[in-house]
Parts: C-alpha cells; sequence; structure tokens
C-alpha cells in the first residue's frame, strides 16, 4: 500500500465523516424550514382551500369568518412556549397524566377543561367541573364557549391563546 | 417546530380527522444510519491498510454483523417509537462505530502491554454495543410511556445515591483503578455506577423540580440586578453541593461530581428561569473544589498537572504532557488512522483519553466534526424537552442531554487542558461497558421522549362523554350531545 493511497484514504475518511455530519444537519434544517419549495407548496394547497369550503357550507357559521385558528399556543405559565396543533381532535388540559397539555399548576384540576371543535367548526372550550374555574379572558366560564382567535383562555397561571 | 408545519390543521373543520400528516422522518433515519455504517467501516478499512497493510481479516463479518444491528435497531425504532427524533440513533451509532475502530486501533499495542485484556478491547466494546442496542430496543419495548418515570422518582434517588457512594464505602481493593474511587470490582468484572446513576439521578431531579418549582422560584430581594432567592429554599442546593463535596474528597473524581452538581443546578435553573441559581452554584462548586484541592493531596496533584503540564513530565503529568504532544502532532488534518503515536499516553489512551487518537490521527478536522455530532445530539435532547408537553418529560429530557453536554465537556476539556483532568468516559466513544450501556439507555430514554412529543395528539374520542370525562352538564348521558362529526 502505497503512501498516496493512505493519505487518499485518510482525506477520504475525513470527508465521510463531514458528509455525516452535513447530512445530519440537513435534517435539522428539513425539520425547522420544512423540505423545500416543493413541500410547503403543497401543504399551503391543501391547507388554503378547505377553511373557506367549510364557511361557504354552513352559511350559519359564527361571524369570525375567515380567522381560522391552527395552533392553541401556551402563552404564560410554565408551560409557556408550547404549541399543540390544532387537527380536529379535541384537546384536554388538566394536571392528569393522559391530558394532551398536562398542566403544572396549582391551580388546575387533574381533569380541568377541554378544547374541540364544534360542528361548524368554531373552537369552544369547556370547563369539567374544575374546582378553580376556567376564564375566557376576565370572564368565568359557564357551559361551553366559543373561543375567539388570541383571547386568552386562563386556567391559575396558565394562559392558552387559539393562533392562526 | 415540525407540529407548527402540520398542513391538515385546517381541514379539521367538517370532515373527520384525517391521518394528521406529522413526518415521521424514519427514512432520514435510516440513511444517516448507512452513512454511519459507512463512516465507521472505511475507518476500520483504513487502519487495517494503514497498519498492516491489508483489509482487516473479519472487515466483512463484521460489517454485515453491525448493518444487522442497525437494521434491527431502526425497524425496532420504526414499530415502537414511530416519531422519535430521526438524529438521535444514528448519532449515537455513528460515534459508537467510530469509538470502536479507535479502540481496535489502539488494540495493538495495549495487549502487548498488558492494557487491555489479551482477545482485546475492541471485542469486548463491540459486544457491549450490541447489547446496548439491544438495551435499547428492551427499554423501548418496555416503557411505552416516560411519565411512568415520574412515579418512581424517590426511589431511584435512593437507589442512584447508594449506587454513586457505594465506591466510597467499599475498600480502595474493590473500587479504586489508578488513584479514582469510582469502581465497584466483583467477580471480574468491574462496573462504574456513577454511569447507571447519573440517569437516575435526572429523572429524580426532574420529578422533584416539578414538583417544587414554584417555590423555589421565589425571590426574597434584588442584589446588583439579581433576583436573590429565599435562604430556606438554599437546601436542596446545598444538600447536592455537600454531596458533590463527598464524592470529590472520597473518590477523588471531580468528574462525577461536576457531572451531578451542574446537572442539578441547570436543571434548576430551567425549572424556575432563575439565573441567579446558577451564579450561585457555580460559584459554590469553585469555591468548594479549590478548598478540596488545597486540602486533600491527590486532587492536588490533578490540579497541578493541568496548571503546568510540563512541571513533572516523567511522572505525575506525564499523560497530560502526553496528550497535549498527540493534539499537537495532529495538526490540522491528522496524521490519518494507525499512523500516529496515540497509544503513547499509556493507561486509559481508549478510555479517559480517545479524544486524543481523534486529534492526533483525525486532526482538527475530524475533532470538529465528532464535536459537532456531539453538539447535535444535545441539541435534539433539548429540541424534545421544547416539544415534549407534560413538565416532567421537559425536565427529563433536557437533564438528560445537560447530563450528557457536561459529561463531553469535562472529558474533552480534561484532554485539552481547559479544566483539571478527571475519570469519565467519553460518551459512546469510550472503552467501558457500563457507560456504554448506560449511554444507550439514555439514548432510548430521549426516543421515547421524543416520540411522545411528536406524536399526533389521540384519536379523537366522541365528543359527548369521553370515557373517564365527567360531564358536568349532562351527567346521565348516552348520546352525542354537542355536536356530531359530519
Amino acid at each position: 500500500m502505497t503512501g498516496l493511497t493512505i493519505t487518499v484514504m485518510k482525506l477520504g475518511l475525513l470527508a465521510i465523516l463531514w458528509i455525516f455530519v452535513l447530512l445530519a444537519l440537513g435534517v435539522v434544517r428539513t425539520d425547522l424550514f420544512g423540505a423545500g419549495g416543493s413541500r410547503t407548496g403543497r401543504s399551503r394547497a391543501s391547507a388554503k382551500p378547505t377553511p373557506p369550503a367549510a364557511v361557504v357550507d354552513r352559511p350559519s357559521a359564527r361571524p369570525r369568518r375567515g380567522a381560522v385558528p391552527t395552533h392553541l399556543v401556551v402563552t404564560s405559565g410554565s408551560l409557556a412556549g408550547t404549541s399543540v396543533a390544532l387537527t380536529g381532535v379535541q384537546i384536554t388540559l388538566g394536571r392528569a397524566h393522559d391530558s394532551t397539555i398536562v398542566l403544572d399548576d396549582d391551580f388546575s384540576s387533574s381533569r380541568h377543561a377541554r378544547i374541540y371543535p364544534d360542528a361548524t367548526g368554531q373552537w369552544v372550550v369547556e370547563d369539567l367541573g374544575s374546582t378553580n374555574g376556567t376564564y375566557l379572558d376576565r370572564t368565568k366560564i359557564n357551559g361551553p364557549t366559543p373561543v375567539p382567535l388570541g383571547v386568552p383562555i386562563r386556567i391559575g397561571k396558565t394562559a392558552l391563546e387559539l393562533k392562526k | 417546530m415540525s407540529m407548527a408545519a402540520n398542513p391538515s390543521a385546517g381541514e379539521a373543520y367538517a370532515s373527520p380527522p384525517a391521518e394528521p400528516e406529522i413526518p415521521k422522518r424514519r427514512n432520514a433515519e435510516l440513511m444517516l444510519l448507512v452513512v454511519a455504517l459507512v463512516v465507521g467501516m472505511f475507518a476500520y478499512a483504513n487502519v487495517g491498510f494503514a497498519m498492516n497493510n491489508k483489509l482487516p481479516g473479519n472487515f466483512w463479518t463484521v460489517g454485515i454483523g453491525f448493518a444487522v444491528v442497525l437494521l434491527v435497531a431502526h425497524l425496532a425504532v420504526r414499530w415502537l417509537a414511530p416519531y422519535a427524533d430521526p438524529l438521535i440513533l444514528p448519532l449515537a451509532a455513528g460515534i459508537n462505530g467510530l469509538g470502536l475502530v479507535l479502540i481496535s486501533r489502539l488494540d495493538p499495542y495495549n495487549i502487548a502491554h498488558g492494557l487491555a485484556p489479551s482477545s482485546g478491547a475492541a471485542k469486548q466494546q463491540a459486544i457491549f454495543s450490541v447489547l446496548g442496542v439491544l438495551v435499547l430496543i428492551a427499554v423501548l419495548f418496555f416503557l411505552r410511556d416516560h411519565k411512568v418515570l415520574q412515579r418512581y422518582a424517590y426511589i431511584s434517588a435512593l437507589v442512584g445515591l447508594i449506587m454513586i457512594a457505594l465506591p466510597a464505602v467499599l475498600p480502595a481493593s474493590m473500587s479504586e483503578v489508578n488513584g479514582a474511587r469510582s469502581w465497584v470490582k466483583f467477580a471480574g468484572l468491574s462496573i462504574q455506577p456513577a454511569e447507571f446513576a447519573k440517569l437516575l439521578m435526572v429523572s429524580f431531579f426532574a420529578a422533584y423540580l416539578h414538583a417544587k418549582r414554584d417555590t423555589l422560584a421565589l425571590a426574597s430581594r434584588k442584589v446588583l440586578g439579581i433576583w436573590i432567592p429565599r435562604g430556606r429554599d438554599m437546601g436542596p442546593l446545598i444538600v447536592s453541593w455537600a454531596f458533590a463535596m463527598l464524592v470529590l474528597v472520597r473518590e477523588t473524581d471531580l468528574g462525577v461530581s461536576l457531572m451531578f452538581f451542574g446537572a442539578f443546578v441547570i436543571m434548576l435553573y430551567l425549572a424556575t428561569e432563575r439565573a441567579s441559581w446558577l451564579i450561585f452554584g457555580v460559584l459554590m462548586f469553585i469555591g468548594g473544589a479549590v478548598l478540596v484541592g488545597l486540602t486533600f493531596s491527590h486532587v492536588q496533584v490533578r490540579f497541578e498537572s493541568w496548571l503546568n503540564p510540563f512541571g513533572d513530565v516523567t511522572n505525575t503529568s506525564r499523560q497530560t504532557a502526553q496528550s497535549l504532544y498527540a493534539f499537537a502532532n495532529g495538526g490540522l488534518f491528522g496524521t490519518g488512522l494507525g499512523q500516529g503515536y496515540p497509544y503513547l499516553v499509556g493507561f486509559a489512551n481508549n478510555a479517559d483519553y480517545i479524544m486524543d487518537t481523534v486529534g492526533e490521527e483525525l486532526g482538527l478536522v475530524g475533532l470538529a466534526a465528532l464535536l459537532i455530532a456531539y453538539g447535535l445530539f444535545v441539541a435534539r435532547g433539548l429540541k424534545t424537552a421544547l416539544l415534549v408537553r407534560d413538565p416532567y418529560g421537559k425536565l427529563f429530557a433536557a437533564g438528560l442531554a445537560v447530563t450528557f453536554a457536561l459529561q463531553v465537556f469535562i472529558t474533552a476539556g480534561g484532554v485539552m487542558r481547559v479544566i483539571p483532568l478527571t475519570g469519565l468516559p467519553m460518551p459512546f466513544l469510550a472503552y467501558g461497558g457500563s457507560a456504554l450501556l448506560a449511554n444507550w439507555i439514555l439514548a432510548a430514554l430521549l426516543l421515547r421522549i421524543s416520540d411522545s412529543a411528536r406524536r399526533p395528539l389521540p384519536p379523537a374520542l366522541p365528543l359527548s362523554a369521553p370515557p373517564g370525562f365527567y360531564d358536568p352538564h349532562n351527567p346521565g348521558n348516552d348520546g352525542p350531545n354537542q355536536a356530531v362529526r359530519v
């Protein structure tokens, strides 16, 4: 084996090592920015037409037409920054371990509240008999209450908002 | 955030919830695993050609063997944790593979000088690598929800403390290896209990801080722009500091001591968001370490060879000096695998000092790639902590990532003379069965937590009264009362 071959192998190894690291970084990049143009285009295409359809189908839909929330974001409290995508599945809030968002708040009950879409697609918050109550902005809610975009749902020190 | 990119959110309105399109990224993982295997096998071939002028005799056996092991691990993740982070497994496998090659490259010298078993350290490490992957699969199989561990917080604390303290209590003949008493030796086996204890302690810290974070975040007054915590809340910090100092004095092990205390302080900061804990923690540790260093001669020796590595090159500071020579000899591109002299550092050249071999034979370029790989592993752990939705899981994942990062920093910093050298093995890279198994368990835990973090929400429960829910507005309900999905 000549010295040249060994040197080539040495540099080749460094190259492969860096390819490995760069590919790993590429996966991180995809996580952050999506898989390039085609993919984001597709997701936009699939996301856009549906909400208007929902509104057109049901003229009796609530007034906030066009304002379609896609995320439930925790805006204050120890879980601040956590965000859950709204997929038409109900979201449960509480201290119980099987809640969708496990609250870590002294004022919350184990099954505190749930947030779900009603037949028209309007997201509704409902208190589940909690001890300290659930507030929509500053008003304590009694029974299922529609949640407008950007209005905080308060449970103890935690606040959650629907965001676009 | 990957959940943010979920395109099906808008479709939720009229149609029944479609399968949410959260990417699983399993194919990215498979691709990276293949590259990781290629890195390891290419390095192995390189060692063979450089040292013996031929392909290693067992090249194809080893290659196919590890390919099968990695494929099994990948399929297990696909089955047991389909939404897990795609980088954790390939990074662990890649670093583990590179470590195996380095250990086998150092074996001829070590066998000749009685520093490795006569069958070779690489063979043992290979067995433990396979065991590690099997343990990873077992953890994924038996632990379906990381929140279960929260229930065993205080038991894990007790077991963890006993494991850390055990080497200090045992007689030196059963626990001492080259000056540091961090081992338990019996029946021909020697294990480093601290490696397993770190997982238990992090789980306990997470559960404890989750329960006490509100109290610990209380501040009494502001001095010089920082909030001073109340005196009575200093208890846990002081207890863990005292424990760290005890480990430092009794076990001569700055590494273990720094890793545990550091992990606790950083997790305390993560839980309370008060930077004053960090400041107090760092001051206390530096103060304590300096005090211990001045008082106890065995710690003093390490400090001395750190401050003055060329003072006693034939005796106490020989290894530190050799280690620095190795990095210098490596330069930018390294000497090439099998062509340097990293084995000259002697004892533990394939364990604590294994970064020397990377630095000398792969050079700064290779070392940087390796450190980025470690950094990515840590970053994915922290990312998991950001995504997961329960507070215990958040602290647990962050704690695991931080402990891993601290271990890398302490070890790499030690051989590069940034901090005094300590006795921690480089995660996944260094020779040592217990460390390797413990780190594979760590990887499994991160996979488990990241799977539950990225997994889509559970399938829709009927909107009326899901089982287990008490519906205050319709207690006797037996049918849909809210809305029926079309």
